[in-house]
């Protein structure tokens, strides 16, 4: 479809201006690093008269991967929840309850089965037979299995959904696991992160309501055009890193000067998110911009695999500061599959500094 | 007689369900459960007490920055730690943007749906919703032709018969009251809202780095830096800027929106001044310090409690008069289910004795909840704005008693008519629109402190965990917006020994305790009158009056011992 075309009525109904949508598709296509030919095939999807139903699932959540949502400046929240996709089911906002809510959810199963779009947040406990998360009588686990077994696609938002989240964190009371688990055999795109950010989960679904299937993953299941690249390499205040101006204590002069947070306990040298470029709220900030170090909340089981939160890295050395790519080999670079080559030396330095791995660590094992 | 069920309880933050007894269309009796268990506290114990607000602050993202607040205070506390001025000025902004925009959130987005029909709006007259419109307010967007585009939003929406959210309301239900031209204005200002919420908290990422779940809090300050000079401090003169824009764009929709809309939605459903009688008894700890968190006669918000209705009188709060009962909740204590427990002292061992899943009903003789039932001085209490409105009416603060009572004569009703489920919402308001009117003000006087070089915004004396005592302990207070929140901590060897959090809506969707004494949504859900027993609206009406926060309410503390060093593994 060329640009030049009228907006379809349908369009203009919802109220979006013909040069908003178009500008809107552009910086799609951008974000999910495509070809720029690929904008008019993202303009006819995103048009389609029939919506494509979506279903949110809530089980051991806060309910931060739905305020994220909430969030949602491109495009507008109201288009997400109401234009976009037909977004049918979702506890905490939607208008029916009880029975009226359920028979949603049974009626989606039954007339979209295998086309409609699922998304988890919030982990699901397995100890004691599932009682910890019961929805109308029902736990979690049941209904997770009965209405991602029969989606089109599932998403699982934020950390709990994708690895258990905080809620598996040793001592993990209540045997909380991540979807894919919980489910297996299900094919998952995961989008970490405490909460999501709204930003990729948007270019996700334009993605698939585009292409009807999810865009490029790595060996997590998350997309790469956002869980790529460290945090450190697209950080702003890497300069001062790389020139050894750090924070040393909180509200110092340093930290009025916005300098490096590493002493802090940043953990942004070994957690890859797209957090510094995309950033929060509208591309309004950042939690380094805000003056703390970065938790490493994208990053596989980090709430044990990072945390104590202030403790500082053991020592990451910076690309030329001592140690040099060519040192460590780009050998390494093809050898870790799909992930960018800045991040797999990084890896590869943290795995010689001794330290943890980050994004790329295997799941601890629980203490005895 | 028949028993209901409303499970998922939706349009709330979590995992409710509500079981009713009906008699003659009427509500007789009725059960709260909240029906999902994560154990947190139990998460955070033998941590770093610096980032225990990391860890809480994912207790709930709806009243993401309460739990944050609360933590860094009972760590403090413990610590004899008092922060720089800046830092509770950021605090008392933050806190205030969250109440701001989470009563906004509530109103429009968990709330208004039970009292407007969304398909109502379709039988509209444009031109007549304009002039409603007008004569509430001065807010622009109120020409025929803007009420226009958005019922033929609604009626496209209809006719493509993909609902999205609106799919499964009650819509054409009897209890629905609103004229045509009501329901259009109120559906235009939810979509306007949820526009609203998005921009607004963007002060949020500003003092916090990214909403939700802010990340600038610590242990003795704040790590939003502020200079006058540094164009890369976390907060500099082109940041004060925004945020008071942002903060003077929410006075401007408080005012002009959600004021107008909530005035006017409650003039349609007058008996609802009569309706959802809570306990009666009110708690509130107190908000925003203007000195020294300890100097709690300064709070903006008073602390206090009421008992019995009686406005005439403001007993003081004594924290150790909290206590849990788990009589009917799915925990054991060691000395027996009768007693309650202090929250310093406090225990749970989760103990599942409901219903094999699926089920039908919980049996609700037994045990049937994953909350506790918190009493003060064995007294049920509600908590929540109504409970901070009526206490700071009751105790004469000025600009609240002038809102109230204006509140009061535009309706011809007493203070009486307070205790309902519109008093809950008219309460809500009247407090979004007072935090409005003062975080401007809070914003300059943060300015004025960066403009005179007053820099401080962390204390970083007990910082190192060598300049701690070998154990401590504390407690952290705060209002959320849903009502009193209170995190107790000990530390030992550096630490985390001991967690423990009583929330908002442990205190308000609590079951029975030891006595029979009903939880406040139980109470006041007593005398429900349900036009459609099928379609329970009324049910809704009043539960989603107390903004029910379910993910918070549910907690554990103390499970003895199974915790296995970890302090040692992770230094
Ligand atoms: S991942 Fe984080 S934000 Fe999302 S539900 Fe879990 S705790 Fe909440
Ligand atoms: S250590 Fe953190 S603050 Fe410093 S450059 Fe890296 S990501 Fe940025």
């Amino acid at each position: 479809m060329a640009l030049h075309e009228p907006l379809p009525e349908a369009l203009e109904g919802r109220g979006i201006s013909r040069r908003r949508f178009v500008r809107f598709c552009s910086a799609m296509v951008g974000m999910l690093a495509l070809p720029e030919h690929y904008v008019g095939q993202v303009i006819q999807a995103l048009q389609a008269t029939h919506k494509p139903v979506l279903v949110w699932l809530e089980f051991q959540d806060c309910a931060g991967n739905t305020e994220s949502i909430l969030r949602s400046a491109d495009p507008p929240v109201a288009e997400v929840l109401l234009d976009l996709l037909s977004w049918e089911y979702h506890e905490t906002i939607m208008a029916g309850a009880g029975r009226q809510a359920e028979a949603v959810l049974e009626r989606v199963m039954a007339q979209d089965t295998g086309q409609y779009i699922a998304v988890v947040e919030g982990s699901i406990p397995t100890a004691e037979g599932g009682v910890y998360c019961t929805i109308g009588g029902r736990t979690a686990l049941d209904i997770a299995r009965q209405v991602c077994s029969h989606a089109a696609a599932t998403i699982a938002v934020g950390a709990c959904a994708w690895d258990g989240g905080l809620v598996r964190a040793d001592p993990n009371p209540t045997g909380a696991v991540g979807l894919e688990e919980a489910v297996p055999g299900i094919k998952v795109v995961n989008l970490g992160g405490c909460p999501h950010n709204v930003a990729n989960t948007a270019a996700v679904l334009v993605h698939y309501l585009t292409f009807h299937e999810m865009p490029a993953l790595d060996q997590f299941h998350r997309p790469l055009f956002a869980y790529g690249q460290l945090i450190h390499d697209q950080c702003e205040r890497r300069a001062h890193y790389d020139a050894g101006e750090f924070v040393e204590a909180w509200g110092d002069a340093g930290s009025r000067k916005g300098w490096c947070l590493y002493k802090m306990g940043c953990k942004g040298p070994d957690a890859t998110y797209n957090c510094p470029t995309v950033r929060w709220n509208s591309g309004t900030s950042w939690p380094v911009k805000a003056g703390h170090g970065c938790i490493a909340c994208a990053s596989h089981r980090f709430w044990d695999t990072m945390s104590p939160f202030y403790k500082p890295l053991p020592s990451v050395p910076g690309f030329g500061v001592d140690v040099s790519a060519e040192e460590i080999g780009w050998g390494v670079v093809g050898g870790v599959a799909g992930l960018t080559a800045a991040h797999a030396i990084g890896s590869a330095l943290r795995r010689k500094a001794g330290g943890p791995e980050g994004g790329a660590a295997p799941p601890p094992e629980k203490p005895a | 007689m028949a028993r209901i069920v409303v499970d998922p309880v939706t349009r709330i933050e979590g995992h409710l369900r509500i079981e009713a007894q009906v008699e003659n269309g009427k509500v007789t009796d009725a059960w709260s459960s909240g029906t999902m268990f994560r154990g947190i506290e139990l998460i955070v114990r033998h941590r770093d007490p610096r980032e225990a607000w990391l860890w809480t602050q994912r207790i709930c993202a709806v009243c993401t920055m309460v739990h944050a607040l609360a933590s860094v205070r009972a760590v403090e506390n413990a610590l004899d730690i008092e922060v720089p001025d800046n830092a509770r000025l950021v605090r008392n902004i933050i806190s205030a943007s969250q109440y701001i925009h989470d009563h906004v959130v509530h109103f429009y987005h968990l709330h208004a749906l039970d009292w407007v029909d969304v398909t109502g709006a379709l039988k509209a007259d444009p031109a007549k919703t304009s002039q409603l419109a007008q004569s509430l307010s001065e807010w622009p967007k109120s020409s025929t032709t803007y009420f226009r585009g958005v019922q033929q939003r609604v009626s496209r929406l209809v006719a493509s018969r993909q609902l999205s959210l609106f799919t499964s309301g009650y819509w054409g239900h009897p209890a629905y009251r609103l004229p045509p031209e009501a329901d259009l204005m109120a559906v235009a200002h939810y979509l306007e809202a949820l526009e609203f919420q998005r921009e607004f908290i963007r002060i949020h990422a500003v003092l916090g780095g990214k909403n939700p779940h802010l990340q600038s809090f610590l242990v003795g300050g704040m790590s939003t830096s502020l200079d006058p000079n540094e164009p890369q401090a976390p907060l500099n003169p082109e940041r004060m800027d925004f945020l008071a824009q942002v903060a003077q764009s929410a006075k401007t929709f408080v005012d002009q929106v959600l004021m107008p809309d909530v005035l006017a939605v409650a003039g349609f459903y007058p008996e609802w001044f009569a309706l959802g009688r809570g306990p009666g008894s009110y708690l509130s700890y107190g908000a925003f310090p203007q000195g020294g968190i300890r100097d709690t006669s300064l709070y903006f918000l008073p602390r206090g409690i009421l008992l019995h209705e009686d406005l005439s009188r403001v007993h003081p709060v004594d924290p150790e008069k909290i206590a849990e009962y788990v009589t009917h909740s799915w925990y054991d204590y060691r000395e027996g289910d009768q007693v309650a427990k202090p929250p310093a002292e406090g225990e749970t061992n989760p103990r599942y004795s409901g219903p094999r899943p699926p089920f039908a009903f919980l049996n609700v003789e037994e045990k049937y909840s994953w909350l506790k039932a918190p009493r003060y001085d064995d007294q049920v209490m509600e908590v929540g704005p109504l409970a901070r409105v009526l206490v700071a009416y009751a105790a004469g603060m000025t600009e609240m008693k002038t809102a109230v009572d204006g509140v009061l004569a535009h309706f011809k009703a007493p203070p009486a008519a307070l205790f309902s489920t519109l008093g809950r919402i008219a309460a809500r308001a009247l407090e979004t629109q007072l935090l409005a009117n003062h975080i401007v003000g809070w914003i300059g006087e943060l300015r004025n402190n960066m403009q005179s070089g007053k820099l401080a915004i962390h204390n970083g004396e007990k910082w190192e965990p060598a300049t701690w005592p070998a154990s401590a302990r504390g407690y952290g207070l705060f209002e959320a917006p849903r009502g009193s929140l209170g995190h107790w901590v000990e530390i030992e060897n550096q630490a985390i020994k001991n967690y423990q959090c009583v929330v908002p809506t442990t205190w308000n969707a609590g079951p029975r305790d030891v006595h029979g004494h009903r939880g406040p949504y139980e109470t006041a859900l007593l005398g429900t009158p349900l036009a459609d027993p099928e379609r329970p609206l009324e049910i809704l009406r009043t539960v989603h009056s107390f903004d029910p926060c379910l993910a918070c309410a549910v907690h554990v503390l103390d499970a003895q011992g199974q915790v296995r060093g970890r302090a040692e593994a992770r230094t």
